[in-house]
């Protein structure tokens, strides 16, 4: 699913190079549930960009269901992300003058589906996250673990190969973290691969598996 | 995904109202200006052509300078209409006496003309009958006035009724044979409102004031379509009778006089529509300005949007959008406002027909519109699209 050979990526700030992945080799095996771990400043951004489509690894070959990620270009790879990948970030990343359910409709009228699929699909994935009823409110109308699981429910309608969780719940209180995590231990239940990237210990140890990273550098742990 | 990219454009429109409002003032003026300038023009230019029309416009009116010792008389003029292009001479000599009635005393225009005139004026009788030839040849006292004297000066409120009755022109009494019919009430507007005229024999003119005894201006009708021709023609003869000198009588050509107030018209709408067009101009800057901010507000939403899926396109289309409708929306707005202004003009005026909203010059201004609004959205719109969606992401703004 996730194939990572010797990806590195340079960042180049006027004479200084910043290797922020050096080298860096993993494998992700379809219905997975992994936690990429690691502190603030070990190249764990740079990671989920990459295998987030939203970057380009310098050096080495990433290869996504497949794909040879290096070789799309940036229309590609918007359309790769659009069908493949379901992101969650940590500040929930949904267009504030947007409903929740156009938020969630959004990818898929990006993917061009037809209006009549397009709203059972909006429907199912907000009865997900349990907040159909809430459908008409804005973001700003809605509580951060509201606002957390429509980005879940966004990334549900599409039906992704993977989702891809950034921090999910850093900005939560603990209570609705748990909230979140149980969504994604469901998510894994009905087989979906889910890539979790966290500095918390708590959080990482729900994954069944954890990939540390340290300066750059990827080294599996347990 | 075009919808959308509506919805979106409307709901950026209405959630900034009034800087989207002052950033289509601009357009709105420039709209503004641009139809009803033109407008104005062209309104001007049918209403001032309809009156050199009304003139006759297949007539030419030749005046003579200097007639060296020689001065022409009716025999000349018969003598000029044998010529095959022309149709009809007559003298215009002109002259301003006070015409008297028990009622009233007004200054009149009196022309002393001949029978072929009533042609060549283009002159529609009321009621009664125009000159005739043995009105010419007995020097009589018959004339034809114009409705305003009928009212002003005899105080009739009919034209039949002043048809026989008697009116002092210089204290000689004439005889009113008939009346003329009323001009148009836009050519009426343009050189002022009422006209006191009268039409005698050329004859009688001669006798009732001292300073004309020979003709010194006339008018020739032509018999065919080319006034240029008969122009020509009457020119060759003239210079005949007056030692070559080309100096000695000015040939006015009607037809060739509406012509120039075409081109000076025309040149004077291309003129306005410039400078409106540069207002234009400068309000599709102000639609690039405020795109540019939108674009530079945007960026975090752009980069969710490139996150779940958005191609350059889909970006690029949706900016293009918004400018688009700021720019139809300011012309919409122009041209409605263009077209009450002008109802306002014509209702002062007392013109209704003239001032029209012209359908062309509106979607000149629109389609212009839709271009500055392509051309200068294409930029901001090309900005948004060219971001990447890790920088977008990471922008807080």
């Amino acid at each position: 699913m996730i194939v990572f050979q010797d990806v590195s990526r340079v960042y180049v700030m006027g004479d200084t190079q910043l290797r922020a992945l050096d080298h860096a080799n993993m494998h992700i095996k379809e219905g997975e549930f992994v936690a990429i771990v690691g502190p603030s400043g070990s190249g764990k951004s740079t990671l989920m960009n990459i295998v987030g489509c939203l970057d380009v690894a310098d050096e080495g070959t990433y290869f996504l269901d497949g794909l040879e990620i290096e070789k799309y270009s940036e229309d590609e790879l918007a359309k790769i992300r659009n069908k493949k990948i379901g992101f969650i970030f940590q500040n929930f990343n949904l267009i504030a003058k947007m409903t929740a359910w156009d938020n969630v409709e959004l990818p898929l009228i990006y993917q061009k589906i037809a209006p009549k699929e397009r709203k059972e699909r909006v429907a199912e994935a907000l009865e997900r996250v349990s907040l159909l009823e809430r459908k008409n409110h804005k973001p700003t109308e809605l509580s951060g673990g509201q606002q957390q699981r429509v980005a879940i429910a966004r990334a549900i309608a599409t039906k992704p190969s993977l989702f891809l969780a950034d921090e999910p719940t850093g900005n939560l209180d603990s209570r609705t973290g748990e909230d979140i995590i149980r969504l994604f231990h469901e998510l894994h239940d009905a087989g979906n691969t889910i890539v979790l990237i966290t500095h918390d210990d708590e959080v990482a140890k729900q994954a069944s598996r954890r990939i540390h990273i340290r300066d750059g550098r990827v080294r599996e742990v347990d | 995904m075009l919808k959308q990219s509506l919805k979106m454009a409307w709901e950026s429109i209405r959630s900034n109202k009034m800087r989207s409002f002052l950033t289509m003032l601009g357009i709105i003026i420039g709209v503004f200006a641009l139809v009803v300038l033109v407008s104005i023009v062209n309104g001007a230019t049918s209403s001032i052509t309809d009156s050199i029309n009304s003139l006759g416009s297949n007539s030419i009116t030749v005046t003579v300078v200097d007639d060296k010792e020689n001065p022409l008389d009716l025999e000349d003029l018969r003598a000029l209409a044998e010529d095959e292009t022309i149709q009809a001479v007559s003298p215009t000599a002109q002259s301003s006496v006070t015409g008297k009635s028990a009622y009233n005393s007004e200054s009149v225009t009196v022309y002393g003309v001949t029978p072929e005139y009533e042609n060549i004026g283009q002159l529609e009788m009321a009621q009664g009958r125009f000159l005739k030839t043995p009105d010419i040849d007995n020097h009589s006292s018959s004339v034809i006035v114009s409705m305003d004297v009928v009212n002003d000066i005899l105080s009739f409120s009919s034209a039949s009724k002043a048809i026989g009755a008697e009116i002092m022109l210089n204290g000689k009494a004439y005889q009113i044979v008939g009346v003329l019919a009323e001009e148009e009430e836009d050519s009426g507007s343009i050189f002022g409102s009422s006209s006191y005229e009268a039409y005698i024999p050329y004859t009688s003119l001669i006798r009732l004031v001292d300073n004309i005894s020979h003709v010194t201006s006339f008018a020739v009708s032509s018999a065919i379509e080319d006034l240029d021709t008969t122009g020509d023609a009457v020119s060759k003869q003239l210079l005949k009778r007056f030692d070559n000198d080309e100096d000695a009588f000015t040939i006015l050509n009607i037809s060739s006089i509406a012509d120039v107030m075409d081109s000076v018209m025309g040149t004077m709408s291309l003129l306005l529509g410039g400078i409106a067009a540069i207002s234009l101009l400068v309000g599709g800057i102000g639609i690039m300005n405020i795109m540019l901010v939108s674009v530079t507000e945007r960026t975090k939403e752009i980069g969710i949007r490139k996150a779940i899926g958005a191609g350059r396109s889909v970006i690029m289309q949706q900016f293009l959008i918004e400018a688009l409708m700021l720019s139809l929306l300011g012309s919409a707005i122009g041209v409605v406002m263009s077209w009450a202004a002008l109802k306002i003009i014509s209702l002062i005026s007392g013109d209704i027909s003239a001032y029209n909203l012209s359908g062309g010059v509106v979607v000149i201004a629109v389609g212009f519109s839709i271009g500055i609004g392509l051309l200068f959205g294409l930029y901001p719109a090309n900005n948004a699209a060219k971001k990447k969606p890790i920088d977008a992401l990471r922008y807080n703004g």
